[in-house]
């Protein structure tokens, strides 16, 4: 009846803002449109607001202005108990003083489900947590990841149209982590719900997500595929956030020259217009040569020092000093060691397709300033 | 106070068409379940204690004439004055003979294993929560003409000290009736404290005695200072074991409010007398919340009501 | 443990203090003698029949066990909502509050003694059981505001968040988790205002009339007043009866603290 409502789980958020009492705005207008049966990730690091949209989405916190639309209905009006959304917390929030089947029946009871039917459907979701004939249990009785599995079972049963998970699984160790991992992809492939998930793990947000909302300082600051926001990160934030970089805080130049510390790069791609911006390699990208006369036409590179070099299994890292106080990576063929040793000198190079400018954060922005469409619009 | 219209900076972003106007905010919904929720509890002790209270300094300047003259009295009747000087000296000597017995047991408790704390919790809190008449009665018993203490004393070469009636038996008894109340707010701050800073203390070259002088002393005073202005604050108005044990000749502060409020409906005599107590109360507890703050305070409020087992 | 061993000892002692004076009552309420002569020269039952017999003792029984069952009724519910609004308060207001609500527990007895006695006096309220009741309710509150509070503080807030996003409306929640958690401490305050009221002398003496003397004041009375042996076997049921639940709310504390604690 309530669960299924109509025009599934789109979720459209509309300027949403956030502020206490007369505080910053801890959420500045926040505009998502998430397609129904979309995963998607807010991430961020603690305090950039994407908890607090999770908490506005599920009606914990009230919003200050903006619009929070579920299949095209304002849901902002409602308590959280007439949302039909699923929540999964960090901290699990099983009931303590419940078995594990009563905790999963708990949203069938409070919509007056006959009995026979939640029977059935708490057995049905159990299963489908690997979790069958655990219904006797008490919470207290399970490890840290089953108890995660019960509380994904509690707050799906009730076929809502999105499920919410705040950090579930900050509180697990890194194995448990990526076994829950593929548990919540694959009910996300089985249930075909909207996910929206709240993380500050990038990791996860890579993995699991069908697009990434990278929240800084209470803003989107960009947001797309885990792909496209690893190949093009638009900001600094972003690339940082995303994985490792070697980064170069320099200018861009007429006529396609990027400079930074004197060194003079090219960029073929430049639309002309001179600009501060940065410049960005990833360490996969980045070719390491024992002279300059190795690095081929084309190529643009920097001389290097490597400070240390280390054996990773499937790969080696080399840890890079590029002078000037810059640093950085490379990720290097378990094979290539030939003229390479930590403290010697090396040439790193790159194509110049693999490059990436990004925009360095606005010097000296007030704390709140006008929104700006750069972050998003620039790349499209 | 939420803020109804959309900042200056933010005006571009308005609240938009279809938000539902006036729906009383979760923040709003709390304050009013709080009250509601509060409010009986508020009034009962508003017209059981707080209200009579204030009646009862108000009748201590007016009750049987206006002015300062139950508080004159106090001091000029030659017999009021020397009954406070006596139960501030009880109150004191209880208060540091406390403080004595009490720190190496509620050290003990922070070093015991387990179980050892458990029973010596248990040990702290049973006597805390029995009958105070009772454990009163014992002392009596103990203490009379001929009793046990007695025989214990000519032992030692003591013979017939009298205990039962007079200010030293009155201040034994209290002591220990009061002790509970010491144990446990040092136990609460003891607890905290992380026993690896006396090895530290070691290491740098501190020998074991001032490791502890230097370094965990100072850390459990909060401790101390809050279980000595409690057990200060209890054994000024304190009435059971003095007006059991005790006699008209040493009374001390409560017997005499007893008197003159049961006896002599002397309300405005007995409120001065009341008032000094609440004020030396208010006193005690403000300089111990000064230099303990409440931590302290609280964390034995929990222990007492029986949360201590872990 | 790396205790040393004059410590020990100490702490034995200490220990021995706080509890074996306390124990002669035991062997007293089974003396022969109408005196209160210790130990004992011969034994009997006669304390005990004349607790449960004679009028003034059972009388004063049953005025205890009224007078604490009505605290104990009044100071859980009064206690056990305020608890429950207090974490609806933010940090400012919530300690103002408690402050007020714990303030019985440190403002000595006989002041709230002779406070209470003047206002009832002129409410017509002293005298009567249901005044000594009243007057223990403001004493036992603080208890039950403690226990509760305490338990409601180790809980998971997400939890009562899980209820409302799986549907529970506010009572709802309240009524299924929060209050079935709360509980231990619900009871445990229960079990605290009951014997804080049993116990308490002061305020009973003050407020006692013939037709009200509670088990304490009789007590009291019994050496004051009279030599009354009977008091020792009181005070062996009452030592008895006090600990007994303090035991168990020490057990039971210990083993549902561990369920709904999140630490």
């Amino acid at each position: 009846m309530s669960a299924t409502t109509a025009g599934g789980g789109r979720i459209e958020l509309t300027d949403l803002c956030k502020r206490y009492g007369s505080g910053p705005l801890v959420v500045d207008h926040v505009s998502i449109d998430i397609a129904p049966g979309e995963f998607i990730t807010l991430l961020g690091p603690s305090g950039s607001g994407k908890t607090t949209t999770l908490n506005m989405i599920a009606g914990f916190t009230d919003i200050t202005s903006g619009s929070i639309k579920l299949g095209g209905r304002d849901i902002a009006p409602l308590p959280p108990h007439r949302r039909e959304f699923g929540m999964v917390f960090q901290n699990y929030a099983l009931f303590p003083h419940m078995t594990v089947a009563q905790n999963v029946a708990f949203p069938l009871r409070e919509r007056k489900v006959p009995k026979a039917e939640t029977a059935r459907r708490v057995e049905e979701t159990l299963r489908l947590v690997d979790l069958e004939g655990m219904g006797g249990r008490r919470p207290d009785e399970l490890s840290g990841g089953q108890q995660q599995r019960v509380a994904l079972a509690r707050a799906v049963v009730f076929s809502p149209s999105v499920l919410l998970l705040d950090e579930p699984l900050s509180a697990l160790d890194r194995k448990l982590r990526q076994s829950l991992q593929q548990e919540i992809k694959r009910l996300h492939q089985e249930l075909k719900l909207t996910f929206v998930f709240v993380t500050h793990d990038q990791d996860e947000a890579m993995s699991l997500s069908d697009r990434i909302a990278v929240f800084n300082a209470g803003r989107v600051e960009r947001i797309g595929t885990p792909a496209d926001l690893y190949r093009d990160p638009g900001t600094r934030f972003v690339a940082r956030f995303l994985g490792e970089s070697n980064l170069f805080p320099g200018r861009l130049r007429p006529g396609g020259v990027y400079e930074w510390a004197g060194h003079k790069w090219a960029v073929p791609d430049a639309d002309g217009t001179p600009a501060g911006r940065d410049l960005i390699v990833r360490p996969e990208r980045l070719r390491l040569a024992a002279t300059p006369g190795e690095v081929p036409d084309g190529a643009n590179s920097i001389a290097a020092t490597v400070t240390t070099l280390s054996f990773q299994g499937t790969h080696q890292r080399a840890e890079l000093d590029y002078g000037d106080g810059s640093t950085g990576s490379a990720v290097l063929p378990p094979d290539a060691t030939d003229g390479i040793r930590a403290g010697g000198r090396v040439t790193a190079y790159w194509d110049p397709a693999h490059q990436v400018l990004v925009t360095p954060p606005a010097e000296a922005a007030p704390a709140s300033a006008a929104p700006d469409p750069r972050t998003i619009k620039e790349n499209a | 106070m939420p803020a109804p219209t959309a900042p200056p900076e933010t005006a571009g972003a308005a609240v938009p068409a279809g938000r539902a106007p006036a729906r009383p905010r979760p923040a709003a919904r709390r304050r009013a379940a709080a009250l509601f929720l509060l409010l009986p509890a508020l009034v009962a002790l508003g017209v059981f204690f707080v209200l009579p209270l204030l009646d009862i300094v108000m009748r201590s300047f007016t009750d049987p004439e206006p002015g300062a003259g139950n508080y004159l009295s106090l001091f000029t009747d030659g017999y009021t004055l020397r009954v406070l000087g006596r139960t501030l000296l009880v109150a004191l000597i209880v208060t540091v003979a406390g403080v004595l017995l009490a720190y190496p047991y509620a050290y003990m408790m922070t070093l015991a294993s387990p179980t050892t704390r458990a029973v010596m919790v248990t040990v702290v809190l049973v006597p805390f929560w029995t009958s105070m008449l009772a454990r009163n009665f014992a002392w009596m018993v103990l203490m009379q003409d001929g009793g046990v203490v007695q025989g214990l004393l000519s032992l030692v070469g003591l013979n017939g000290v009298r205990l039962l009636g007079t200010t030293t038996g009155v201040a034994v008894s209290m002591i220990q009736v009061l002790l509970p109340f010491m144990v446990l707010p040092m136990y609460s701050v003891m607890q905290q404290i992380d026993r690896r800073l006396l090895l530290a203390g070691q290491s740098l070259g501190a020998s074991r005695l001032s490791s502890f002088r230097k370094v965990y002393l100072p850390l459990s005073l909060p401790g101390i200072v809050s279980g000595a202005s409690l057990v200060f604050v209890l054994a000024l108005g304190f009435y059971v074991t003095p007006a059991l044990l005790g006699s008209p000749q040493g009374a001390l502060i409560a017997q005499v409010i007893a008197v003159r409020t049961r006896e002599l409906l002397d309300f405005g005599g007995a409120g001065a007398l009341g008032v000094f107590i609440l004020v030396v109360t208010l006193i005690s507890l403000g300089v111990s919340r000064r230099l303990a703050g409440s931590g302290a305070a609280s964390g034995a409020a929990h222990v007492m009501a029986g949360g201590g087992g872990r | 443990m790396n205790a040393r061993p004059w410590l020990k000892i100490v702490s034995v002692l200490i220990g021995l203090f706080l509890t074996v004076p306390t124990l002669v009552v035991i062997p007293m309420s089974f003396s022969a003698s109408k005196t209160f002569r210790f130990p004992p020269e011969g034994w009997s039952l006669e304390w005990y029949e004349r607790l449960f017999t004679a009028p003034e003792w059972s009388t004063s029984i049953v005025n205890s066990l009224q007078v604490g069952l009505l605290t104990t009724l009044l100071a859980t519910t009064l206690g056990t909502a305020a608890a429950l609004g207090l974490q609806r308060l933010g940090p400012r207001a919530r300690g103002l509050a408690t402050g007020l609500l714990l303030s019985p527990i440190i403002i000595p007895h006989i002041l709230i003694a002779l406070v209470i006695f003047s206002a009832f006096l002129r409410l017509g309220l002293s005298g009567t059981l249901s005044g000594i009741a009243l007057a223990h309710t403001a004493m036992a509150l603080p208890f039950v505001v403690i226990a509760v509070t305490a338990r409601l503080q180790g809980m998971d807030p997400a939890l009562q968040k899980a209820g409302g996003s799986l549907g529970a409306n506010p009572f709802s929640v309240f009524r299924k988790i929060t209050l079935p958690l709360a509980l231990p401490g619900v009871l445990s305050g229960a079990v605290l205002a009951f014997i804080s009221s049993f116990d308490e002398v002061v305020i009973a003496l003050f407020l006692q009339s013939p037709s009200a003397l509670t088990l304490p004041v009789q007590m009291f009375n019994s050496v004051t007043v009279q030599i009354d042996p009977t008091i020792s076997a009181a005070s062996s049921l009452m030592v008895v009866l006090v600990s007994v639940p303090i035991l168990l709310a020490q057990v039971i504390g210990a083993r549902r603290g561990k369920a709904g604690r999140q630490r």
